[in-house]
């Protein structure tokens, strides 16, 4: 299952829960305002660390580069472009927008 | 809504359909209008869950008054939801505990499940709406 | 494969509507089928056609609808939520429709994947 969030994890809950429901095995697209959790020296970044052993983190790269965020993306997250969005989407069951 | 009574898109596919229902109510609209999606998604015949976690929990709850926010009181048609055959109402046990409420908080009888009893049910759904 | 993809926000106020325009131009240009996107909550005021950009920015409504003329995209605005927002036939951009909600359900039955952005 691919999962998809799209806030701020120091505004909203939503990667929060996100994280606690995805079963191990499965994806997390970060896009929006959820891409700063992918970043270096952000509160969330021990938590998408940690995440990153049992789920495959993703993070959306032109949302990345339109927040200045391109050159600190944490180890063990792959961006992807918007094609590769379309690849997740397309590879997974089913997936789950954390609005 | 009685032009929802016998819907079919003529495919005969039922398909699991969850809807994740985690904001509060009257804040926003998404609690009243992703209420509408529920009950039309019914009407097609699927098989329907809904889930409550986070402050979604909080439409759940007995006693809610609207008169003096002068909205509509949407809380009453999670009673009617047997009559659309959706019986499948889940919540959330660490959303509950988080906001200190339990089943007798609530206006319908809800499965409670863990977390991990919630995400192996979100895990074999087919489609899952979130609002 | 067939996507179904549902917008949940106006445009302007919340990047959702830029997330899925973007998105659906992506998978039809790798030649995914996405036979119909459904606009529902303030989604429905991506369909007006009334909206007037300022030349420098894009024109959101004006995007949906050569879209949709290029791949035949199916663009319903939900009925009961257009209602609420002033959304009517008079004000819809080209190739937007008007219909129910049965049509998103649809969405989610007959597609391989529904994918939601929003707020």
């Amino acid at each position: 299952m691919l999962h998809i969030v799209n806030k701020s994890a120091t505004d909203r809950g939503s990667l929060e829960s996100c994280l606690a429901m995805a079963t191990k095995g499965s994806a997390v697209l970060l896009i929006e305002d959820a891409v700063y959790a992918a970043t270096t020296g952000g509160a969330a970044a021990a938590k998408i660390q940690a995440a990153s052993a049992d789920l495959k983190i993703y993070a959306l790269g032109p949302d990345l580069a339109a927040r200045g965020m391109a050159a600190r993306v944490l180890d063990g997250v792959n961006v992807v472009d918007y094609a590769g969005f379309v690849d997740l989407v397309a590879e997974h069951k089913s997936c789950q927008s954390w609005l | 809504m009685s032009d929802m009574d016998e819907m079919d898109d003529g495919s005969g596919i039922v398909k699991k359909f969850m809807f994740l229902n985690r904001k509060a109510p009257h804040g926003t609209v998404y609690a009243l209008e992703g209420l509408e999606v529920v009950l039309i998604t019914a009407a097609f015949d699927q098989d329907v869950s809904m889930v409550f976690t986070d402050d979604g929990v909080y439409q759940l709850l007995k006693g809610i008054d609207t008169k003096g926010i002068e909205v509509k009181d949407f809380s009453k048609t999670y009673r009617a939801l047997d009559g659309y055959d959706i019986e499948k109402l889940y919540v959330d046990q660490a959303s509950m505990d988080a906001r200190g409420l339990t089943e007798d908080d609530l206006i319908v009888d809800v499965t409670v499940l863990s977390v991990d009893e919630m995400a192996n049910l979100m895990a074999e759904q087919d489609v899952v709406i979130s609002f | 494969m067939q996507f179904g993809i549902l917008v949940n926000e106006g445009p302007y106020s919340h990047q959702a509507s830029d997330s899925a325009y973007l998105f659906a131009r992506t998978a039809l240009e790798k030649g995914y089928k996405v036979p119909r996107i459904f606009f529902y909550h303030d989604g429905v005021y991506n369909a007006s056609r009334l909206a007037t950009p300022p030349q420098d920015d894009r024109n959101v409504g004006a995007r949906w609808s050569k879209l949709a003329a290029d791949y035949g995209v199916d663009l319903v605005v939900c009925v009961a939520a257009a209602q609420r927002r002033g959304i009517t036939d008079g004000v819809l951009g080209d190739n937007f429709r008007i219909s129910g909600l049965g049509q998103l359900v649809e969405m989610g039955i007959q597609y391989d994947r529904l994918v939601t952005f929003g707020d």
